[in-house]
Order: structure tokens, then sequence, then C-alpha cells
């Protein structure tokens, strides 16, 4: 995607008068940067970025093999920030630790599902007909299943692990990317200049990555920034059932499926992983309603 | 309209049909011979042979998935490898406790999302909306399953705060688990119905400043219509219509949401059902539970489609 973006300045600056999509790019960064929940999103992005990279390398206790077994469940004290775990492992660290896997699940299994989708969309709704028919009904049946047990229904067949997990969940993501998309190529495909690009003999594929694609980015970006922290509340979810992350890893659902246990006299197992959660998700909604606002053409600066 | 509402079901029926392939094949797809699966690492070939004539594994594919779907068209889904019983048995006895989770939590979230919607709108960027807004995003980012971890504990376990602080130092006010009595009932409604709260005061809030925008209700307004009856009787009537659409995708949805809902509340619904089926290897009800949740999805969307049309007559048919 970004690819093709790269070759389309290369090869038309040079040429032809600035590219117009390019200062609409910067247009919409500079409505971003007005934006407030696009601000304090990235911002928060970019902090749980900077946590997973250099975190796991700052922390005071191992996440895994630091335990502590004299000093289990222990609350929050200036020792150890979010307390201890049934097995005096330390819950900060863990979470910390955990940062990386989450935006890391987030992030591949959106890719995966997004780059499917689009390209099932795209072909969709430029081919039309047969194709089209036969894309959108196979997806209207994806999205016939409510889409956590689709990805349990795929976890079950694939058995519980991260990978996996990261396939079901780009798997249920995939249709909304190809609706979406392919209603977005519809609408570009009736403009002229697609026409004048055939008349000029272009191919199919050239039309599609170059012209179609670079002008439909902007409803992909923001679905992909949405779907990521719907994907991580679905991860986190599937690792809580058991059905994903396996203990020890620290991944936050998992870790909050331990903490179930212990609710009764050590609440703050339970409650650190889930905290970290709702700061991840919130992040991508924040910057994924603030992207909205900001491509939206209806919205003034 | 009643030739739309043929059309649209017959429209459902290649769907129904691709549905219960995948269904059908989640057994098949499973790594390694489904019967050696079922039966456990180390079992006797006696007893994978056994369960491959029960499940009648030994035909043909097509034979099967025919078998498969003339049985389910019956209320047949096959006998449970871990009780013994009926596939469709154990799913009847499931059922309503999971619709009537889904419908609860949907009224809830019907309830409090409109009146937040609706508080939003009218007063557009004022530091009340603002503030609702951010509630609806945190409703919308909090994993469900965390959040009725933390109700349990604040409010069915309850919390050592120093004894002035009123409201929050009890001892079980609700029961942290199970479905039937109101005391079980109230946390798992909230844990399931706060995300679809927040979506429907969003889309409320939207709606409304989308319809209070247009150019009869600046009209009405002009004619000195009372400001009350203004967003009452006519932006929120046509406001309503794509919210009703959320409605119902919402409902649809917390019929699958409710797995996890129903695991952290040990409510018996058909989403432990699937956990515990999963669990434990049993497939055949894996796949009923999971073909019956389906098709109710279906239908609930059917329904929405049906309303959306019946109340939104500008759509012309295509």
């Amino acid at each position: 995607m970004s690819r093709s973006n790269e070759h389309i300045e290369k090869s038309e600056t040079a040429v032809r008068p600035p590219n117009p999509r390019l200062k609409s790019w910067k247009s919409v960064f500079n409505k971003l940067k007005k934006n407030k929940s696009a601000v304090v999103g990235g911002i928060l992005i970019i902090l749980l970025i900077i946590i997973a990279l250099v975190g796991p390398y700052l922390t005071p206790y191992d996440p895994l093999y630091d335990q502590d077994v004299t000093n289990k469940l222990a609350t929050p004290s200036s020792e150890h920030w979010f307390g201890t775990d049934n097995f005096g492992r330390d819950i900060f660290s863990r979470v910390v630790q955990g940062t990386g896997l989450t935006l890391m699940i987030g992030f591949f299994s959106i890719l995966l599902g997004a780059t499917v989708g689009v390209f099932l969309g795209i072909i969709a709704g430029y081919y039309g007909k047969r194709t089209d028919s036969i894309i959108m009904r196979i997806m209207d049946v994806l999205l016939a299943f409510p889409s956590i047990l689709l990805a349990l229904t795929i976890v079950t067949v694939l058995g519980g692990s991260m990978v996996n997990v990261v396939i079901a969940v780009a798997v249920s993501s995939v249709p909304i990317f190809a609706r979406i998309v392919r209603g977005s190529t519809l609408s570009v495909k009736k403009l002229e200049y697609i026409d004048a690009m055939r008349a000029l003999g272009a191919s199919d594929s050239r039309i599609i990555f170059k012209h179609i694609l670079p002008n439909i980015t902007s409803p992909i970006i923001v679905q992909a920034t949405l779907s990521i922290a719907t994907a991580i509340l679905s991860a986190a979810g599937l690792s809580f059932l058991g059905l994903g992350a396996q203990p020890p890893t620290p991944e936050w659902g998992a870790m909050l499926s331990d903490g179930r246990n212990y609710l009764y006299n050590a609440p703050h197992v339970a409650l650190f992983p889930g905290l970290a959660i709702v700061v991840a998700v919130l992040a991508f909604n924040l910057l994924g309603d603030g992207l909205r606002d900001a491509f939206d053409p209806k919205t003034k600066e | 309209m009643i030739q739309f509402i043929i059309r649209r079901i017959l429209q459902t029926i290649p769907v129904l049909i691709g549905v219960s392939i995948i269904v059908f094949s989640m057994m098949h797809l499973v790594p390694g011979d489904p019967a050696q699966v079922i039966a456990g690492e180390g079992a006797p070939q006696e007893q994978i042979d056994n369960i491959r004539e029960r499940l009648g594994l030994n035909d043909p594919l097509p034979t099967q998935y025919f078998n498969y779907v003339t049985g389910a068209v019956q209320g047949d889904l096959g006998t449970s490898m871990r009780s013994g019983r009926d596939v469709s048995a154990e799913i009847g006895a499931r059922f309503w406790v999971t619709v009537e989770l889904a419908f609860y939590s949907t009224v809830l979230a019907v309830f409090v999302g409109l009146i937040i919607g609706i508080i939003s709108a009218t007063r557009k960027y004022s530091a009340l909306d603002t503030t609702l807004m951010v509630i609806a995003l945190f409703g919308l980012s909090m994993p469900n399953f965390w959040l009725g971890l933390m109700l349990i504990q604040w409010f069915a376990i309850g919390v050592d705060l120093p004894s002035w602080i009123p409201f929050f130092n009890n001892t079980g006010w609700f029961s942290p688990s199970g479905w039937g009595s109101f005391s079980q009932i109230v946390l798992p409604v909230i844990t399931l119905g706060t995300s679809s709260a927040a979506i429907i005061a969003r889309m409320t809030r939207s709606s409304m400043l989308d319809v209070i925008g247009q150019d009869y209700i600046r009209t009405a307004r002009a004619k000195g219509v009372k400001e009350r009856i203004v967003i009452y009787r006519h932006a929120l009537k046509n406001a309503l219509i794509p919210i009703v659409t959320v409605v119902g995708l919402q409902f649809g949805g917390l019929l699958g949401g409710s797995v996890l809902t129903e695991s952290v509340f040990a409510v018996n619904g058909m989403g432990k059902l699937i956990i515990d089926s999963i669990t434990a290897r049993d497939f055949p009800v894996v796949q009923g539970t999971i073909l019956v949740a389906s098709l109710l999805f279906v239908l609930v969307n059917l329904i929405v489609d049906v309303a959306y049309r019946f109340l939104n007559k500008r759509i012309d048919l295509d």
C-alpha cells in the first residue's frame, strides 16, 4: 500500500505539478494536530510503543522468573508498584512486558485482515458482476457469525496459541474491510479519470493499485485504527478464556484470567492488566475517531 | 414491502448454507483425525473406531454434510460426547438464558444510550457533552470481562474502605454468579450492556446532530415550536432511524458477546456451553451452539433490515 504511494510520489512529482494527494495528506495532518482526541490517542500510542520497546530492559524484576514466594499476592507498594501475583511475580514488570505482545497482536492481526479484506474488496468492486457476488456472498457468510464466535470457531479448529489468535482475529476482521473497500472502489471507479486511464490502455492491475487504491486509503486507515482497538479486545478475550496466550506468558488477558481467582483476597491482580487493556484500546479508539474527523471533508478546520 | 421481505428472506438462504458448511467443516479442519482428537491422546483404537462410527465419519464428506444439514433442519444436531445427551437438548436448556441476558442488556443499553446521546446532542460542545462522550469512549474501550470482574469485586464482594465512605462499603449487594434472581441478573446485564450503551450514545449524538442541523428543524424553531417538542417530536423521530439499525446489530452482537460475560459470572447459557465444550473437545456441541447462535444473529439482522426499510420509506427499491 505505502509502496505504491511512494512510487507515485517519485514518478509524478518530477513531471507534473505537486501531487494533489500529497497536499491533502498535509491538510489531514494539520487537522489532526488540532483534533484533541487524535493528539491524545497518538501520544498514548507513542508512549505504549516506547514502553514496549525499552520497558522490558528497565523493569526491576523479571516477568517470569523472579518469583518471590514469601511475598505472594502482595498489595501495591513502593517495591512492587502493582503488587505481586499468585507466584510472587511483580505485576508491574509483567504488564510492561505484555505491552509489546498486545501491540503486536493488534497490529499484525489487522495488517493481515486488512490486506486480505482490501484485496478482496477492491477486486469485488472493480470487476463487479460474478466476481463481486461470489466474494461478497462469502463475506456475508463470515458476517453471519457474531465476530467473537467466528474467532472462537477458528481457535477451536487451530488450537489455542497466540499465533492462532492473530489468525482468528484477522479472519474475523476481513469482511469489514472488504465491505468498506468495495463501496469506496465502486464510487471511485465511476470517476472519469479511471475511464481515461482505461482508454490510455492501462492494465487492470495498474488502475487498481496505482489509481484506485491510493484514493481510498483514508477509509482504510480509519477502519484499521479502530479495528486494532477491537482486535486487542478480542485477543485479550480469547486469552482470558484460556484459548489464546498460555500462562506463564505475561499477556494481559491471560493475566486477568489468573486474577479472577483472587478477587476475594487480592483484587489488584485483576485490576492492573485490565487497566492496561483499557489504555491501549482507548488510545486506538481516540486516534481512529480523530482520523475519521480529519479525513471527513464535512468537518471544517 | 412484502416483496422486499420475501426477497430478503431468499437472500439469507445462501448465507445459511455457507454458515452450515463452515460449521460442518470445523470438525474436519482440525489437524489430525477428528475421532482421535475427540477420544484424546492414547485412547484405545476400539474407542476411536467407536467414535468414528457414532459420528458417521466413515461416510464420504458430502454424505456427512447432507446428513448433518437434514438432521439440523429437523432439530437433530447430534449427541454430546461429554454428557451423551442430544445437542439440541443441551442448547435448549440454555438458549433462553442467553437470549434473556442479551435482551436485558440491550434494553439497558438503549435506555442509557439514548438518554446520554440526547443530552450530549442538545448541549453540543459543552463540558457536560465532553464528559459524557469521554465516559462513552471508556465504555467502548473496556474489556467487558474486566468490567465484570471489577463489578464483582465492588458490588458483590465489597471493598475495604474507610468507614466514613457510605456508598461502596457493602458486602454483597448483588450475587457474583448464576442467573435467575434479580440480584444475579444486575451485574451481568451491566457488564454486557455497557459497550452497547456507549455505541448507542455516540450514534444517537451524531445522528441527532445531523438532524438538528437540517432546514426543517430551523423552520420549526423559527415557527416558534417549543424546543422540547422540536427535539423530541421532530428531531428524535428522524434521528431514530439509523439508531434502530445499531440497536438491532447490537442485540445480535450481544448474543455472541455474552460468551465472556457468561464465563465471568458462571451464567449457564449458550456462551458458557461453547467454552466448556471447546475445553472438553466436545465438537458436536460446539458446532450446534455456534450454528444456533449464528442462525439467531442472521434472523435478528433480517428483522433489523425489514424494520429499517419500514421506518425509512425513502430508500428506493433497488
